[in-house]
């Protein structure tokens, strides 16, 4: 049985799509048949991040309209094996995710993953209400800073009323959270919320940690998943945060201050 | 090691613990109808609502009553404390059933 798993936020910015392409491709490299689909129908930005974008043909809504089947739409990643991406549609049609076709789509995508993951967009109106509804389990990606942590306390509020599993009472979608562009030593200092801080007011399970990194914007800017990118801190925190989600219990990294050496401290930067 | 750190660092603002705060209070507000039936204060409310009542007259615990409504756009807490019946000292009220308890 595959398992429908949203990625979002609330607010815009804050690794929702790096998180999915991340996730995604993790689960892929351990052996697990995965799907990554993007819900962010206008904006289309997973295949770029992915690396994808020029071998783009049909996407989400041609699938929708009948205008093309799965396997047209369906991109299967170069370097991963087991890794399909379902690229947004361009259109500004914003009516074009419906209900039944989304649920018409993840339902034939069932038949050959096991992991579904649907990379919402940001804010609350159709792609992002349509890219949670049929999750059984939700990443909620939060940075600490308060409009962040609002916006995904709000988010949650959504999950649990406003899901199919909430709408026809099934057991909850589970819900983890992913704390991403964290600085261990502003938050030492201080002047960053710190994951303590965010754990005791969003009050659900951490997932993963994943610290503030230039590597993420290098890996952006070259179309390869941060996951991938081996030795990197965020790559590895993502790579730790996929071994979490399948059940490893392993400690969490990259929260307190490194140790800098004296001459580092004097004339690194802070 | 910490002298040195305070030496060269400002002195810390602190800017987290307000923002935490800040956030606590505004998340509280807006956690609608939609999160968790009862907000999970409650329990801990009630408990030390008692034992402040306790200071002066002495009630059971199964004679204080918290519940947490909303209506329109309000949230209304309610809280009812059933007082034990005591000697008259003043005028005794003939209907000393249940009554709110005075803050």
């Amino acid at each position: 049985m595959a398992t429908v798993i949203v990625v979002t936020s609330g607010k815009g910015g804050v690794g929702k799509t790096t998180t999915s392409a991340s996730f995604a491709t993790g689960l892929a490299q351990r052996g697990y048949r995965t799907v990554v689909i993007d819900f962010d129908v206008g904006l289309r930005n997973l295949d770029l991040i992915m690396g994808c974008e020029r071998r783009v043909v049909y996407d989400f809504v041609n699938i929708i309209n009948g205008e093309a089947n799965l396997n047209q739409a369906l991109i299967r990643d170069k370097r991963v094996e087991n890794l399909h991406i379902l690229p947004a549609s361009q259109t500004r049609d914003k009516e074009a995710l419906t209900k039944e076709g989304v649920d018409r789509v993840l339902n034939e995508l069932r038949q050959s993953f096991e992991y579904i993951v649907c990379d919402s967009p940001a804010g609350i109106e159709r792609g992002a209400l349509m890219a949670l509804y049929f999750a059984d389990e939700a990443l909620v990606v939060t940075n600490p800073e308060v409009s962040s942590v609002r916006d995904s306390d709000r988010i949650l509020g959504i999950l649990a009323s406003r899901s199919r599993r909430a709408e026809q009472g099934d057991p909850p979608v589970k819900e983890h959270l992913v704390l991403a562009r964290y600085a261990p030593e502003r938050a030492d200092r201080g002047d960053m919320l710190s994951v303590e801080d965010v754990l005791e007011i969003l009050g659900i399970p951490l997932l993963g940690v994943i610290p503030e990194s230039q590597t993420v914007l290098q890996s952006s800017n070259a179309g390869v998943p941060v996951i991938l990118e081996d030795g990197s801190d965020a790559g590895t925190a993502y790579g730790d945060l996929v071994d979490r989600f399948l059940g490893k219990n392993l400690p969490h990294r990259f929260i307190t201050p490194q140790k800098k050496g004296f001459l580092k401290r004097l004339f690194g930067k802070g | 090691m910490g002298l040195f750190e305070n030496f060269f660092r400002s002195s810390p603002h602190k800017s987290a613990a307000l923002a935490k705060e800040r956030l606590q209070i505004i998340v509280a507000h807006e956690r609608g109808s939609g999160r968790r039936g009862s907000p999970d204060y409650l329990p801990a409310l009630k408990k030390e609502l008692l034992e402040v009542v306790r200071k002066y007259v002495p009630v059971d615990q199964s004679q204080i009553k918290v519940h947490l409504d909303r209506e329109g756009g309000y949230e209304v807490l309610e809280l009812n404390i059933t007082l034990p019946d005591e000697e008259p000292r003043s005028r005794r009220n003939p209907e000393s059933l249940p009554g709110p308890g005075q803050g």
